[in-house]
Order: C-alpha cells, then sequence, then structure tokens
C-alpha cells in the first residue's frame, strides 16, 4: 500500500549504496589535475624550452631521459592520469550532448577502450624501453652517445 | 517633484541569474575548457603513439617526430601549448571556486588572472619557439 507523504515535508535524498562513482569521478578531476599541471608543465618546459627545444627532441633525446628511472616514473605517472582524466572528461561531455542512449553507450566505448589501450601501450613502451637496441650499422648514430662505451 | 518625473534607470538586460556558470567570464571559460580538453585529449592520443616508435626503432621515431619540426607543426604547437596553459591555469581557478570559501565571489577576478597568467607565459613561449621553429640550425 502506498502512503502519501505529508505536504512540504522536507527533500531528502534517496538512499544510495556502495561507492559514489560519480564524485569520486569528480575529486578524480581535481586531484590529478592539479598534479598534472606540475607534471605537464614540467615536460613542456625540459622540451620545450630548454637545450633545442622541439628541434633537439630525437631518439637519442628520449633514451638519455628514459635511461634514468626519474623521467620513466615521470612520464608513465602523466600517461596515467592525464589519459585517465581526458577520458572522465570526454566521458562527461558525451554525457552532456549525445543523446541518444545507443550513440551515448557507442562513444563511451570507444573512449574507454582508446583509453585503456593507450595505457597499456604507454606503459609498455616506457618500461620496457632499451635506450641502446641492436640496429643496422647505418643507423648506429641515431643512438645516445653513452651506447658506444657499451 | 513627483516620483514619475525622475529620469527612469536604463532598463537592465535581464539575464538568467542563479548560476555560477551561466553568462560572461563564468560560462566563456567554461566552453573555453571544454574546447580546449577535447583539442588536448586529442593530442594525447597521438602523442602515445607516436612516442610508442621508440619501440619500434630509432630511424621509425625520428622520421615521425621531424614533422614536429617544420615550421607549420611548429606554430601548431603554439596553439597547443595555449590551449594547455589556459586549461591548466583555468583549472586551477575552478578547484578554487569548489575549495576556497572566497572562491566564487573572486571567480570572476581569477578568471582575468589566469588570462594574465596565461599572457605572461605565452610571452616567455612564442618568441623562444619561433626562433627554434624558424631558425635554420640543422635538426638532428
Amino acid at each position: 500500500m502506498t502512503t502519501i507523504e505529508t505536504p512540504r515535508s522536507p527533500y531528502t535524498r534517496t538512499p544510495r549504496r556502495g561507492v559514489n562513482w560519480e564524485k569520486a569521478g569528480w575529486i578524480y578531476m581535481r586531484v590529478s589535475g592539479v598534479i598534472l599541471v606540475v607534471l605537464i608543465l614540467g615536460h613542456l618546459f625540459v622540451n620545450m624550452m630548454l637545450g633545442e627545444g622541439v628541434k633537439g627532441i630525437d631518439f637519442a633525446f628520449v633514451a638519455g631521459k628514459w635511461a634514468s628511472p626519474f623521467w620513466q616514473v615521470w612520464d608513465v605517472t602523466m600517461l596515467w592520469l592525464a589519459l585517465i582524466h581526458g577520458a572522465n572528461g570526454m566521458r562527461t561531455i558525451v554525457n552532456d550532448y549525445a543523446t541518444s542512449p545507443r550513440m551515448r553507450g557507442t562513444l563511451k566505448t570507444l573512449i574507454g577502450v582508446s583509453a585503456v589501450s593507450l595505457i597499456i601501450l604507454g606503459t609498455l613502451v616506457a618500461t620496457t624501453f632499451d635506450p641502446c637496441p641492436v640496429v643496422p650499422a647505418d643507423q648506429l648514430e641515431l643512438l645516445p652517445s653513452f651506447c658506444e662505451t657499451l | 517633484m513627483s516620483v514619475a518625473t525622475a529620469p527612469r534607470a536604463t532598463k537592465k538586460p535581464i539575464r538568467p541569474g542563479g548560476t555560477l556558470y551561466r553568462g560572461r567570464e563564468g560560462m566563456w571559460s567554461w566552453v573555453l575548457h571544454r574546447i580546449t580538453g577535447v583539442a588536448i585529449f586529442f593530442f594525447l592520443l597521438v602523442h602515445i603513439l607516436d612516442t610508442a616508435l621508440v619501440r619500434v626503432s630509432p630511424e621509425a621515431y625520428n622520421v615521425v617526430i621531424s614533422s614536429y619540426k617544420t615550421p607549420l607543426m611548429g606554430l601548431g604547437e603554439i596553439a597547443l601549448v595555449g590551449a594547455i596553459l589556459f586549461h591548466a591555469l583555468n583549472g586551477l581557478r575552478i578547484i578554487a571556486i569548489d575549495y576556497w570559501r572566497k572562491g566564487v565571489k573572486y571567480q570572476r577576478t581569477m578568471f582575468w588572472t589566469v588570462v594574465g597568467v596565461w599572457a605572461v607565459l605565452m610571452a616567455a613561449f612564442i618568441p623562444r619557439q619561433l626562433m627554434v621553429v624558424f631558425s635554420e640550425v640543422a635538426s638532428s
């Protein structure tokens, strides 16, 4: 039997069970955002401002950075935080503008799949990276200078 | 003197009030935050793929990364850095609005602070980037 609420009874939220994922996402955007400001501005400063700027970026440059665990951790942290931050932002935008449930589902699946696969790819690339790979003789000059001593 | 002859105050346009993000600086910063966010997301997808080429071969990576050193892409990088800096600074403003007690009161001031800091940082980056991209230094 249904009961009718007392008129003008104060609004109460429907109690929810489990983790509030929307709230977790909201907090994540802010926490990851602050860390990303430091990580990405540092990344841009080292790669675009120091040395020869964008013209100094090549295999040897990346190898020189990733020879140190410091930049490996920096870049992998940046990868995870940025992709999840970006994917969650895109999810918000899809929720706002995609009107049909099917379109929303498709777009959010695409966002999720690309985020997960690029996180896996990027993590593997940065952690299994070899700064001095075996290369044909004509590519030896592309390796960082410290490979000569090996 | 009767009240009726007093000059009427110029009619103020009626705006839908009551929301923080609607109209003027609040809304436009929100619009810019979205646009820059989407742009950065798509660049990030491409950037992870091009960096993954270091695992293919030094030559493959260098060939692809050399396309970032052309004048046209150099200008594109200025746009990218501009988008990232705005998104970063405005993101900090959003956090201040949400968590700082006086954040809502000063959101408009903070927006113009964001614009100011952004302009200073861009003034540092743009000349540097133009010198790098348009100089004749042989790219390695």
